[in-house]
């Protein structure tokens, strides 16, 4: 249970980043970050173009590979030997910057594929879709308001509805930990603040890292913010006191 | 749901419109072909030609092989350009099997030697040509060296996520590295003249009527199973899963499955298949030599398919079907053509017709009753031409 560091992860830790360094053809993507995110809890990270936020989420969800340093989940789970379906496995969910979702197929199908359940070749090849697990799709359809579209291939959705049939995918996916890129990039108003209803109804039961620019969204949020600036951690609290922190300033206004 | 499709179920597996025609079209050719080939009278008005026994059923395993690159092309957007390959491992597997069954008929009368190797100078059978005088062991290997060289194959190509045209370009080197061993004659499979002289399968003379009917009843049984074969998997969970992958290939390994597993699995079952396709072929048309690696026939596979309309399965048959009636005609009528009006046949389809003839009927049909929201599991997305995009 102890990391090389001989630092004692705490219990309520679920993500633990440490010392973490990428590098592409010599530039720093990330520079020795530092990052813990207790279970349960949401976390907003903001920063400018290029503080190194997708690759963070690259990182975490087996894309790319540091070049050193540590990343655990739950305590002892190296997340670094891991490929991304392993990761997938274990409880981490990603949402895309662009809304991804299988737009050839209905919106029902797409909540059936995410849907926690074996993800072997013979469990699929011989799936028979049970009563319980068609309730969870209805209740997901629900909550993430397109009941009436369950029938419509998701390639037919508005952006918005896309973003929430995403959203309702990595739900049903049962992740202990979301990772969630710009969601309301592109967004109405009032879409964004449905999708930050949805991301506090999910964030009751885990833990949400939510990646974004739109500050207006973060407040709507209210969460512990942590800001990113070339590769590593700048400043971390409540919105307000990041917003009032000297460093973050300058490297938001200044130059 | 608003346009739960209409599909009537057999075994449990969900057939389309399209497909319930189909079955039936190869249901009544598999019964009325052979009954008018040996049940007429040559003089009569209903009467098939012999000669016609065959060459329909030449068609059948063609369509088989179609089918088989539909499951892989049009179902998980993996363009192989080298599906030939499997199919020809299949009948030489056969071949090999009809030629030792020819024991010391052969010109050189020699009961343990093939022809080609006692011509060769050659003492003893080489090991690999044991048991293909078995014909169940003959058989297995029809389904296991396509299978194996797919799984081989495919396992080092996926799992180092080779996609879109650099995959195609290495199926089709596959092809065209077997062709170039094929060819010599110390790989032992009768070099340039490949493997032919055929006698008789079972004890039953292959060119006697009755044969010919057996065989092609055999091929157009294994058509209307390998379609339900296929789709049984591409209506399955499975099926959902693979058609992801082909759209949105990364999104699917992040919600947890293990997308090489997956190709593997489309790519083996369909290497088995055209396997099966050849194993079926060979003895109808007498002969399995080197040209049938070659790079063109793979190519060719590919036109049948898109042609007919990819992921749809049986417009990948009708395809092949139509595809090789026109190569039959116009060799005939007028041979130097014959590549140019293919050439030109799939720059037609490319441009105005990308989901083919059976895609081309559905939206027509689908415009006259107004329903244009049935596309969904059938039509793979417009950019899929050479693999999955977005990668």
């Amino acid at each position: 249970m102890e990391p090389a560091t001989g630092k004692i992860v705490p219990n309520e830790t679920l993500l633990y980043l440490d010392g973490v360094s990428v590098s592409f053809d010599g530039f720093k993507a990330l520079n020795n970050l530092s990052l813990y995110v207790t279970a349960g809890e949401m976390r907003a990270i903001i920063g400018p173009n290029g503080a190194g936020k997708t690759t963070m989420m690259d990182v975490i969800t087996g894309k790319t590979r540091p070049d050193t340093g540590e990343v655990l989940f739950r305590g002892a789970i190296d997340l670094t030997q891991r490929d991304e379906a392993d990761i997938a496995r274990l409880g981490i969910g990603r949402k895309f910057q662009k809304p991804t979702v299988f737009e050839g197929h209905t919106v029902f199908e797409n909540l059936e594929l995410a849907l926690k359940s074996p993800r072997g070749i013979f469990d699929t090849l011989f799936a028979k879709l049970k009563g319980e697990q068609a309730a969870r799709i209805a209740e997901t359809l629900q909550i993430i308001g397109l009941a009436a579209d369950q029938g419509r291939p998701a390639g037919a959705l508005s952006h918005g509805q896309k973003q929430w049939l995403e959203i309702g995918m990595l739900l049903i996916q049962e992740p202990d930990l979301l990772l969630v890129d710009e969601p309301v990039a592109g967004m109405t108003d009032a879409e964004t603040e449905r999708t930050a209803e949805l991301l506090r109804h999910i964030a009751q039961t885990r833990s949400v890292v939510v990646v974004e620019h739109d500050m207006e969204f973060v407040r709507a949020l209210g969460v512990r913010v942590t800001v990113l600036h070339e590769g590593s951690v700048l400043s971390e609290g409540s919105l307000d006191k990041v917003q009032n922190d000297q460093k973050v300033i300058e490297v938001y206004l200044g130059r | 749901m608003e346009d739960a499709p209409r599909r009537t179920p057999l075994f449990g597996i969900p057939i389309d419109g399209g497909g319930w025609i189909f079955l039936a079209v190869v249901i009544a050719v598999t019964i009325a072909v052979p009954v008018l080939n040996l049940a007429t009278e040559p003089g009569s008005a209903f009467h098939v030609p012999t000669y016609l026994v065959p060459l329909l059923g030449k068609y059948l395993c063609y369509a088989l092989l179609a089918v088989a690159v539909d499951l892989v092309w049009g179902y998980c957007g993996i363009l192989s350009l080298g599906h030939g390959a499997f199919f020809a491992l299949g009948g030489y597997a056969m071949g090999m099997y009809l030629m030792r069954e020819i024991g010391p008929r052969g010109v050189y009368g020699n009961a343990n030697l093939p022809d080609f190797m006692v011509f060769l100078n050659w003492k003893e059978l080489p090991w690999f040509w044991y048991g293909f005088d078995i014909f169940p062991f003959a058989m297995l290997m029809v389904l296991l060296v396509p299978g194996v060289l797919a799984l081989v194959f495919g396992w080092l190509a996926f799992r180092s996520r080779v996609t879109g045209v650099y995959l195609s370009i290495i199926t089709q080197a596959l092809t065209f590295a077997l062709m170039l061993a094929f060819f010599r004659n110390n790989m032992g499979f009768g070099g340039n003249n490949g493997l032919t002289d055929f006698k008789d399968i079972l004890g039953f003379n292959l060119q006697s009527d009755e044969t010919r009917a057996a065989l092609f009843i055999a091929s157009g049984i294994a058509l209307a199973l390998g379609y339900l074969v296929c789709r049984y998997i591409v209506t399955s969970k499975l099926g959902r899963v693979v058609a992801a992958i082909r759209d949105a290939e990364s999104r699917t390994r992040f919600l947890g499955y293990r997308v090489e597993h997956y190709k593997l699995f489309v790519f083996v079952v369909s290497a088995v298949l055209a396997g099966i396709a050849g194993a079926l072929y060979v003895p109808q048309v007498g002969i399995i030599n080197p040209s049938e690696f070659s790079p063109a026939n793979s190519i060719e596979i590919v036109v049948w398919v898109a042609l007919g309309g990819r992921g749809t399965l049986f417009g990948a048959a009708l395809g092949a079907v139509l595809v090789n009636y026109g190569k039959s005609y116009f060799t005939g009528a007028f041979p130097d053509l014959w590549l140019f009006i293919l050439g030109g046949l799939f720059i037609f389809v490319t441009l105005f017709m990308p989901k083919g003839v059976v895609g081309s009927i559905r939206e027509g049909l689908a415009g006259g009753r107004g329903l244009i929201s049935r596309k969904r599991d059938e039509a793979p997305s417009p950019g899929a031409f050479a693999g999955s995009p977005g990668e």
